[in-house]
């Protein structure tokens, strides 16, 4: 195996593999990498390039970590107006309100489980040490933060009452990717795969006909190896809660939060993967899965896609 | 236990999910480096051939980085029509010199004596400017200059505002100063003077200076409920006259034989209370904002004010907001509506009768829609002021059945664009 580093884009590495390009940078904190069948490593390169400024771009612009972007700004993390601050109104550009349209849509599909204000309950639930559940009153104090019907959208305006706030991490990741997904098909006629921890995108069969071998990471499968599948076409998402959770008077407590209730779901499988026609489908049909509890095989059984569940 | 039915969602988010990476139609997006214009336009009529108003506004402003806002804005208005020039109504027609001293006008038996050569036009500019010092402190300063014919407005204002409470307050504190000049064609009357004296002329031009201060706080209440205070004073010295204005002198049948200038203190103290609650109803977006003003001033005036707009959103972005507004005012103490023939001048006077005893009520709506992607809202109004006072004094031939205190009523059209 050939090894061929070019450093225009300091920030990603490409290696040149048996039958294809192998990009690899990391973005979102995931490794991420970027399969391109064989071509020059001129044209791999400027794939790369374009690779990773979209999805630099779109961490930059949704991530809730900064204090710059438009989440910042829906989020009134910036800014002092003084005399409206309760009822601040954001204008939001295009891609934005795609995005807000496709988390209502989202919202309104799965009865107000799948819920981008949800993200504070991360605050009271979040694993780094917990060995009990937070106090019940703390969670429905919260819960009146919570709940996208609350939240007045009328494109191109967002108003947020405060106190509230929104978080895209749960559609972010698998948005960069088919946007990544979609730029790259305007600029090649190449075969390639998308992978941004695990929430990836094939465009099209290889030349060879032979399908990308890919790892699904399964934790409970953790050093038995990792699950392979092979994808010709297609977005494939996972969603598990298996990381991170505790045990609190023999009940298990995971990640996957009812933003209704404001507990984690119980029950139901400790890891999904989809393969759908784009990677955001894939992603949400997975997410939907969990949110649904012991219920999430039959959800997903009438979806018209190919999953697999990992049963704990 | 009954099984979940559950929905073939697939398709729904597949054409959703494909509709969001299909590439973005070019479409202007509005950024911080980009200027923001508001322009609106305004006609007024008061009844009965009174004042009407033509007013444009354009106003840009800029954000200059994260942390400066720069924002100008222009007005060009146009007033024609008549005013009331203080004189009582008499059962004879009257006769009065126009203000400049050049021609005069009569105003007919029974009628309420108007001005008729009420007309200006008026250029306003003004030039602001706010920055975020820190993460709590903010300030703002500005200049405003307006020029008439006969009027020249010039002031500067400084507001410092911090917030604190975990940004749940802002309390702030502003000073400005004007400086106005007024040149009456004609000259300054002379205060308390015969309108017919040969001497009714004190000078060419006079000056008032204005100092106000105001201090606010603004406290949110919860997610929906928004609250502020302000209470602010304001010192005003200099020639507070309206050279416009005079008072009949009436004898004991009810006749104006003479009319004199009016003349108001030199100072006056002026002090307000306003309290604003704004309630963002949930979740149909509806805002709701009350507020009640107490003003009063050394003068003997004093006023409440009770304000509130209701906006309803509808479909598409569209709103409507009605508006109610209750105004009701206690007269200066040196208001009078004439004074009696034979009896010492008062020291000071007036018959103006925005310093008496009133009360005005007013109905509105606006309705919003977006325009090519923006905001464009127009707003109808309805005025209506009763103005009161001591009936009894028409009396003797000369005012018996005159309206002392005639209402006046106006509407007012205004329409709003931002681009």
């Amino acid at each position: 195996m050939t090894t061929l580093r070019h450093n225009n884009t300091p920030a990603c590495s490409l290696t040149k593999q048996d039958d294809y390009w192998l990009g690899q940078f990391t973005l979102m904190a995931s490794p991420c990498q970027l399969l391109i069948e064989q071509g020059s490593p001129a044209a791999a390169q400027h794939l790369l390039a374009l690779a990773y400024a979209e999805g630099k771009r779109i961490e930059l612009k949704y991530s809730r970590f900064r204090d710059d972007n438009i989440i910042a700004a829906i989020n009134q993390l910036n800014g002092n107006d003084m005399t409206t601050a309760a009822l601040r109104t954001v204008p939001v550009d295009e891609e934005t309100a795609r995005l807000l349209d496709f988390a209502q849509l989202c919202f309104q599909l799965s009865d107000g489980l799948f819920d981008i204000s949800a993200g504070k309950l991360a605050h009271l639930w979040h694993f780094k040490g917990q060995t009990r559940p937070p106090n019940d009153a703390d969670i429905q104090a919260l819960l009146a933060d919570i709940g996208w019907q609350q939240v007045r959208w009328q494109r191109p305006c967002l108003t947020l009452p405060l106190g509230m706030q929104l978080d895209l991490g749960g559609i972010g990741k698998e948005y960069a990717v088919d946007s990544v997904a979609t730029l790259l098909q305007q600029h090649s006629q190449q075969a390639f795969l998308v992978n941004f921890g695990g929430d990836m995108y094939a465009n099209k069969a290889r030349r060879n006909g032979r399908a990308w071998q890919v790892a699904i990471e399964d934790p409970q499968r953790l050093g038995s190896g990792e699950r392979m599948i092979a994808l010709t076409a297609g977005g494939v998402a996972s969603s598990g809660d298996s990381q991170r959770f505790f045990e609190y008077e023999g009940r298990r407590y995971g990640h996957i939060l009812n933003p209704q209730t404001g507990y984690p779901i119980q029950g139901g499988p400790a890891q999904v993967t989809v393969l759908a026609d784009n990677c955001l489908q894939a992603g949400m049909l997975a997410t939907l899965a969990l949110l649904h509890g012991d219920d999430a095989d039959n959800f997903l059984q009438v979806q018209d896609c190919q999953y697999w569940l990992s049963r704990r | 236990m009954q099984l979940k039915q559950f929905h073939n969602i697939s398709a729904t988010l597949a054409a959703a999910s494909c509709a969001l990476t299909s590439p973005v139609q070019a479409q202007p997006i509005r950024d911080l480096d980009s200027w923001q214009f508001d322009a609106g336009l305004l006609v007024y009529a008061e009844g009965n051939d009174q004042v009407q108003a033509y007013e444009g506004a354009l106003s840009a402003s800029k954000q200059l980085d994260d942390e400066r806002k720069v924002s100008f804005k222009g007005v060009l208005d146009v007033l024609t029509g008549a005013s009331p020039n203080g004189a009582v109504g008499q059962n004879r027609p009257q006769t009065f010199t126009r203000p400049s001293g050049n021609g005069s006008y009569t105003v007919t038996a029974g009628d309420t004596p108007l001005d008729d050569t009420f007309r200006d036009t008026r250029v306003a500019l003004s030039a602001q400017y706010q920055q975020q010092i820190s993460r709590l402190w903010q300030y703002a300063g500005g200049a405003y200059l307006s020029k008439e014919y006969d009027y020249l407005a010039l002031s500067i204002n400084s507001a410092l505002a911090r917030d604190f409470n975990q940004r749940n307050s802002t309390a702030s504190l502003g000073l400005a100063y004007a400086y106005d000049t007024f040149e009456p064609e004609g000259g300054i009357p002379n205060p308390g003077g015969s309108v017919d004296a040969a001497d009714n002329r004190v000078g060419a031009s006079d000056s008032k200076q204005t100092l106000d201060l105001l201090m606010g706080l603004t406290q949110v209440v919860n997610r929906q409920t928004l609250m502020q205070f302000n209470y602010s004073y304001s010192h005003v010295s200099g020639y507070l006259n309206d050279p416009f204005k005079i008072l009949s002198v009436v004898d004991e049948q009810g006749w104006a034989n003479d009319y004199v200038y009016e003349n108001r203190p030199d100072k006056r103290l002026k002090q307000s209370l306003f309290w604003r609650t704004k309630y963002n109803r949930q979740p149909s977006g509806q805002v709701v904002d009350i507020s009640y003003r107490y003003f009063w001033d050394n003068w003997g005036l004093a006023s409440h004010t009770i304000d509130t707009t209701w906006r309803i959103n509808l479909a598409d972005s569209h709103f409507i907001e009605p508006h109610l507004r209750y105004y009701n005012q206690q007269a200066a103490d040196f208001y009078r509506v004439y004074i009696d023939e034979g009896q010492p001048v008062p020291r000071y006077l007036t018959a103006d009768y925005r310093l008496g005893e009133m009360q005005t009520y007013t109905l509105g709506l606006k309705y919003g829609l977006p325009v090519a992607g923006n905001e464009f809202s127009i707003r109808l109004e309805y005025y209506h002021t009763q103005v009161s006072g001591d009936g009894s004094l028409a009396t003797g031939p000369g005012l018996t059945g005159i309206d002392l205190y005639p209402d006046k009523s106006a509407i007012m059209l205004q329409s709003f664009y931002r681009f």
